[in-house]
């Protein structure tokens, strides 16, 4: 009888790497949700456009590297990258820019590299910087929410602005983004950045009306759904703790210690934690495997070190957010902060 | 803080880290009694079950054998004996397939059962306390048992530990899925395990025994308490299921916290861990005198029809089992033994159930599925959380791809257990584990290749250093020597007869001895993974060593009769005798100070003694001296790593009419030699010795007999030196000795020595090119086929070449001409 040879273990956990991918695309549900509900289904149209920028870019540059094409592509790699960087961008950007981040993400920061497992730097965070870098008009024109608007931009309007950067109702972006009192919005962390550098305080920056007690209308929300699904994710054990837990309580420390020093001038530690991307930022980006520590001391100090990265740059530098900075600079240092943290192998460091 | 035996007395236990939770599968196999089978068609043992030498085969083919009698006795250390399963005729011996992943033949015993299941005397113990530590350890050293829980490590060696223990651990965790043996066996015979521990507390007097049992085991560990119940220093201890806590450094760190040091064994930290199925093998072989003959194994899986646990007889093919059990075969059938974490395929169901074989699985393709495709790596680390060794396989994984061996070695791939844990949780399929045995393979080859290169670095620098210094003392010799031949002294000549007849009596026994080390060495190099040469080498320089002197002593005592009988004679003999003794004394220390490398010599010696009237003697020993001398100067320029050491030696002493060809045919030999070792020095690794001595002593008359022999010998050797140069890298012995003592006045003797020489320097040259394939450059592979052949040219060889070199500065010295 001819028997079937393998080497041990012969048994498998049955954990793959698409359904590790799917996962954490599904763990995105809550979040773009909450971003449908606040700021229009222009979330969906990047998105779609993403996955579709995505899968074609994958594919050219596999077979330009002559791999197989579906095996890779279908480990849903390509995919949550294009799910992270949709979702990161403003909503009712020009079809190009999504268009353009993406080519760049799978193509540039992924592929050139060497494919899954071998790329530096988070492709999605390092499209994020590209296109910010850019295009800082169209990245930094956020809508405001749906409801503070003069003229909510209706589903047609949406998609007819992202893709001719006009609508019906509208006659260009900035049009869509005038509110009810006919000014137009900042982001919550770009109004009171722009309030504390016009030397008010944060509690005078905070009495707009995109404000509620403690973040932003709607940003609150969405930070809140992607807790809920990072928490999920911890829970399906696909991401570790270390990362998130350092990185929230690195910044809310921080956030904490700024607003009892100076609270004029500083925001507290529920608008750090409630705005902008930080829960995305926490759960989804920084807890990507590949481009993250990969020791547990070492998630801790990577993990850390975006926190303070996010604040620093929220508080003193040029940008109103943070975490795509903090992520890629933190990228660099992975390597170094493995070395450094290798754990103590049983029957090392005992006395013999 | 409590002291750690109150933290273990109190219950507590400890974590280890990682750790994967598969699913057990074990209600499967563990729901009925063990079962007995009736007795195969035949038995296959194995000589070697375990971890250590083979036993000496102690049954023939044909021989009748009875139940438990021994069929091999334990030789070497780490032997064990290997018993009949059951009586019946051995049928045959000869390799079989063996219970190893690599399923490369073992020797093994094949037994037909005559059915009658007959035992054979047994000798068993009524009390315990009288016996002896010894007696109790050769019981179970001749009761074959060995660690039945994996490895197979020999249990009497691990009871005779010489550390003091603390802890003795009893391993019944049982922590692969699907196994159930120890568990059934804790539950059927939980009695007898605890006198089995019970041996094992008088052997070792640990403080306390920890019996270590998973928690999805609670009828076991219900049985084992209930047996212990009457013995306080016996806790039995239920930890949580999670694989690999059977481990024995991780259940070592469940139940006492601590951790054996890396490359270290648990004695170092006072804990010693033994396997249930091994004590229960004990109390047989203490209280019923039964050897290891049968042992509990799993048979399960889903194709298999009543799975279940059998007593199955040591040496039962695992088909037998698949049989009585019912076996339906799926396509793609995989044959684990061992557990589905750590288990090995089989590739034919022809392989015999050893003493460490604990589960037969017989799997079909859902309940565990075919390995995937491995893919990208992401980094996830999934594999470190998982590791009980705190490894980081992920990094391991990359270096092994690269193989980049010092950062394996970095990062602790020798602490790696192979447990599997990281393989199983891999989100990308990767067959992790198998990376890293590949590696450790190839570090280890790659090490023992690293010794072997520094092994060869020390030899040749041992060997310029000595050729140094042997022309440091040639130069030194012929200033003495220009003294000393003025100086005959037959006293001494006597005492350097009876210094060389009492080293002659040492080296005959020492050569006996020699032999036996050798052939010793050889077999320790077989059997370890470093192959040892320097022991062979240092041998074989000793028996040189030995046989140098014994021919020098030879010569000594032929000076020393002639002395009697020939007056005249007796001062050449002196300072003969007296050259003989400094070379002898030169020879030993030589051989002392470079014990490690065998030496190629390519000798011919052609010795004419006390020829009174024979000057064509003389010239023939100086032509083929010549012949030689060329000879070697060719294969040195030719031969690229040929390792030539030349020496070209004529004697002229007392020439009395006639010295002048004598004289030429010194020099020319003397130069031509000269230019040969000139050459020699210059090619780095070259080596050939050789030696020419013609001894030309009062060479009278008749020249042209000598020429023409002369000529002969000149073309001979040529010839010889073209087989030589056609053996590439050849390391020849080659000797060709020509002697021809007191011949009276006949040219034809000179012509028939020669041609003598002649045929020695064709016959030893054939030899040499027959010998150059195996002697190569490994030293110890060079063992000569006929030893007493081989003996017999390397002391002629370095006779000659002893000779040759010391007499070559003299005459230069001595020799105005």
């Amino acid at each position: 009888m001819k028997l079937s040879m393998a080497s041990s273990p012969h048994n498998h956990s049955h954990k793959n790497l698409s359904r590790l991918m799917l996962t954490v695309i599904a763990a995105c549900i809550p979040g773009i949700i909450a971003q449908c509900y606040f700021f229009g289904f222009g979330v969906i149209v990047q998105l779609i456009l993403a996955l579709i920028t995505a899968s074609l870019s994958e594919a050219v540059m596999l077979r330009i590297r002559k791999r197989p094409v579906w095996p890779a592509l279908s480990d849903g790699s390509a995919w949550l990258t294009a799910v992270l960087l949709a979702i990161s961008i403003p909503p009712l950007a020009p079809w190009w820019v999504i268009v353009i981040g993406t080519v760049f993400a799978i193509a540039m920061v992924k592929q050139l590299y060497g494919g899954l497992g071998f790329n530096l730097f988070n492709p999605a965070m390092a499209a994020y910087v590209l296109l910010l870098i850019s295009f800082p008009v169209q990245m930094t024109s956020w809508t405001p929410v749906s409801s503070l608007l003069e003229l909510p931009p209706s589903l047609v309007d949406q998609i007819t602005l992202i893709f001719f950067e006009y609508s019906t109702h509208h006659k260009d972006l900035l049009g869509a983004m005038t509110s009810v009192d006919g000014t137009t919005m900042a982001t919550p962390l770009d109004a009171v950045k722009t309030a504390v550098s016009q030397n008010l305080t944060v509690t005078e920056a905070m009495m707009g009306k995109q404000f509620t007690t403690y973040a932003g209308i709607g940003w609150m929300w969405v930070n809140l759904a992607f807790l809920a699904g990072g928490l999920f994710l911890l829970k399906t054990k696909v991401i570790n703790w270390h990362i998130p837990v350092a990185l929230l309580g690195t910044l809310a420390l921080c956030s904490a210690i700024g607003f009892i020093l100076a609270p004029g001038n500083h925001a507290g530690t529920l608008f750090h934690l409630l705005s902008g991307a930080t829960m995305l930022g926490a759960f989804f980006i920084a807890t990507d495997p590949v481009s993250a520590s990969t020791t547990n001391r070492g998630r801790l100090i990577y993990g850390a070190c975006i926190g303070l990265l996010v604040y620093l740059i929220r508080n003193y530098g040029g940008y109103p957010d943070a975490v795509a900075f903090a992520v890629l600079i933190m990228n660099m240092a992975v390597p170094l902060i493995d070395h450094y943290t290798q754990p103590r192998t049983y029957g090392h460091g005992v006395a013999k | 803080m409590d002291s750690l035996l109150e933290q273990i007395e109190r219950g507590t236990l400890w974590q280890f880290p990682g750790g994967v939770h598969p699913p057990q599968q074990k209600s499967l196999s563990n729901q009925q009694p063990i079962a007995r089978l009736p007795l195969p068609d035949k038995l296959v043992l194995p000589l070697k079950q375990h971890i250590g030498a083979n036993g000496q085969l102690l049954v023939d083919v044909g021989d009748k054998v009875q139940k438990g009698q021994a069929l091999t006795k334990p030789s070497a250390n780490w032997s064990l004996p290997v018993h009949a399963p059951t009586s019946g005729e051995i049928i045959d011996i000869k390799p079989m397939p063996s219970a190893h992943p690599s399923a490369l033949p073992e020797l093994s015993i094949v037994i037909a059962p005559d059915g009658n299941d007959t035992w054979c005397e047994l000798s068993p113990i009524s009390n315990l306390q009288e016996l002896s530590h010894k007696t109790l350890i050769d019981i179970l050293h001749n009761a074959g048992i060995a660690g039945m829980g994996g490895a197979g490590f020999p249990t009497y060696i691990k009871a005779d530990s010489h550390q003091p223990i603390e802890f003795l651990v009893v391993n019944g965790v049982e922590c692969e899925p699907y196994i159930t043996a120890d568990d059934l066996l804790m539950r059927e015979h939980a009695q007898e395990i605890v006198q089995g521990i019970e041996v094992m507390q008088q052997l070792l007097k640990p403080q306390r025994v920890l019996i270590g049992i998973e928690d999805n085991k609670p009828q076991a560990i219900a049985a084992m308490e209930q047996a212990c119940a009457h013995n306080s220093a016996i806790l039995v201890r239920s930890i949580p299921t999670k694989y690999p806590s059977g481990g024995e450094k991780q259940l070592i760190r469940v139940l006492t916290s601590k951790e054996v040091p890396s490359a270290g064994i648990p004695a170092d930290i006072g804990v010693l861990v033994q396997n249930v199925g091994t004590l229960f093998a004990i109390s047989e072989a203490v209280y019923k005198g039964k050897p290891l003959i049968e042992r509990v194994v799993t048979v399960t899986g889903n194709t298999i029809n009543k799975p279940q646990n059998v007593w199955a007889l040591i040496g039962t093919e695992i088909k037998h089992l698949l049989d009585c059990q019912g076996f339906t075969p799926v396509p793609e059938q995989r044959v684990v033994m061992g557990g589905p974490m750590m288990g090995f395929t089989l590739p034919t169901v022809r392989i015999p159930v050893v003493k460490t074989t604990n589960c037969i699985l017989a799997p079909d393709n859902q309940e565990l599925a075919e390995p995937g495709d491995e893919k990208a790596c992401i980094r996830c680390s999934a594999c470190a959380d998982a590791c009980p060794q705190t490894l980081l396989p992920q990094q391991l994984q990359w270096f092994a791809k690269s193989k980049d061996y010092d950062k394996l070695e970095a990062y602790n791939l020798f602490d790696c257990i192979e447990c599997g844990a990281c393989s199983y949780v891999c989100p990308s399929e990767i067959p992790l584990v198998q990376y890293y045995r590949v590696a450790k393979a190839e570090i280890r080859e790659q090490k023992l290749d690293q010794i072997k290169a520094e092994r060869a670095k020390e030899r040749f620098e041992a060997r310029k250093e000595r050729l140094e210094r042997e022309q440091q003392e040639r130069q030194n010799k012929h200033k003495r020597s220009t003294s000393r031949a003025a100086k005959p002294d037959a006293e001494k000549a006597k005492v350097a007869d009876a210094l060389a007849r009492v080293k002659q009596k040492q080296g005959d026994q020492s050569a006996v001895q020699a032999a036996i080390e050798r052939a010793k060495a050889k077999k320790a190099a077989d059997g370890s993974l470093e192959p040892d040469n320097s022991e062979v080498a240092l041998e074989r320089a000793r028996r040189k060593e030995q046989a140098r002197q014994y021919k020098e002593q030879k010569h000594s005592e032929d000076a020393a009769s002639s002395e009697s009988s020939n007056e005249t004679s007796s001062k050449k003999d002196a300072v003969a005798a007296a050259i003989a003794r400094a070379k002898a004394k030169k020879a030993a220390q030589q051989s002392e100070q470079q014990n490690e490398q065998p030496q190629q010599a390519q000798a011919s010696e052609s010795e004419t003694k006390k020829s009174d009237d024979e000057p064509r003697k003389a010239a023939v020993a100086a032509a083929i001296a010549r012949a030689k001398a060329k000879k070697a100067a060719q294969q040195a320029e030719q031969q690229g790593e040929t390792q030539a050491e030349q020496a070209a030696e004529s004697e002229t002493n007392k020439t009395d009419d006639d010295p002048r060809k004598a004289a030429v045919a010194a020099a020319i030999a003397r130069a031509k030699a000269k230019k040969a070792a000139q050459q020699a020095e210059q090619q780095g690794e070259t080596r050939a010795e050789q030696t020419a001595e013609p001894e030309t002593n009062k060479t009278d008359d008749d020249p042209r007999k000598a020429a023409v022999a002369a000529a002969i010998a000149r073309a001979k050797a040529k010839k010889a030196a073209q087989q030589a140069e056609q053996q590439g890298e050849t390391q020849a012995e080659q000797t060709a000795e020509p002697e021809t003592n007191k011949t009276d006045d006949d040219p034809r003797k000179a012509a028939v020595a020669a041609a003598i020489a002649r045929a020695k320097a064709k016959k030893a040259a054939q030899q040499a090119e027959q010998q150059s394939a195996s002697q190569g450059e490994h030293g110890s592979d060079a063992e000569p086929q006929t030893p007493e052949q081989k003996r017999q040219a390397a002391i002629k060889a370095a006779v000659a070449k002893a000779k040759a070199k010391k007499q070559a500065k003299e005459q230069e010295g001595n020799d105005p001409s």
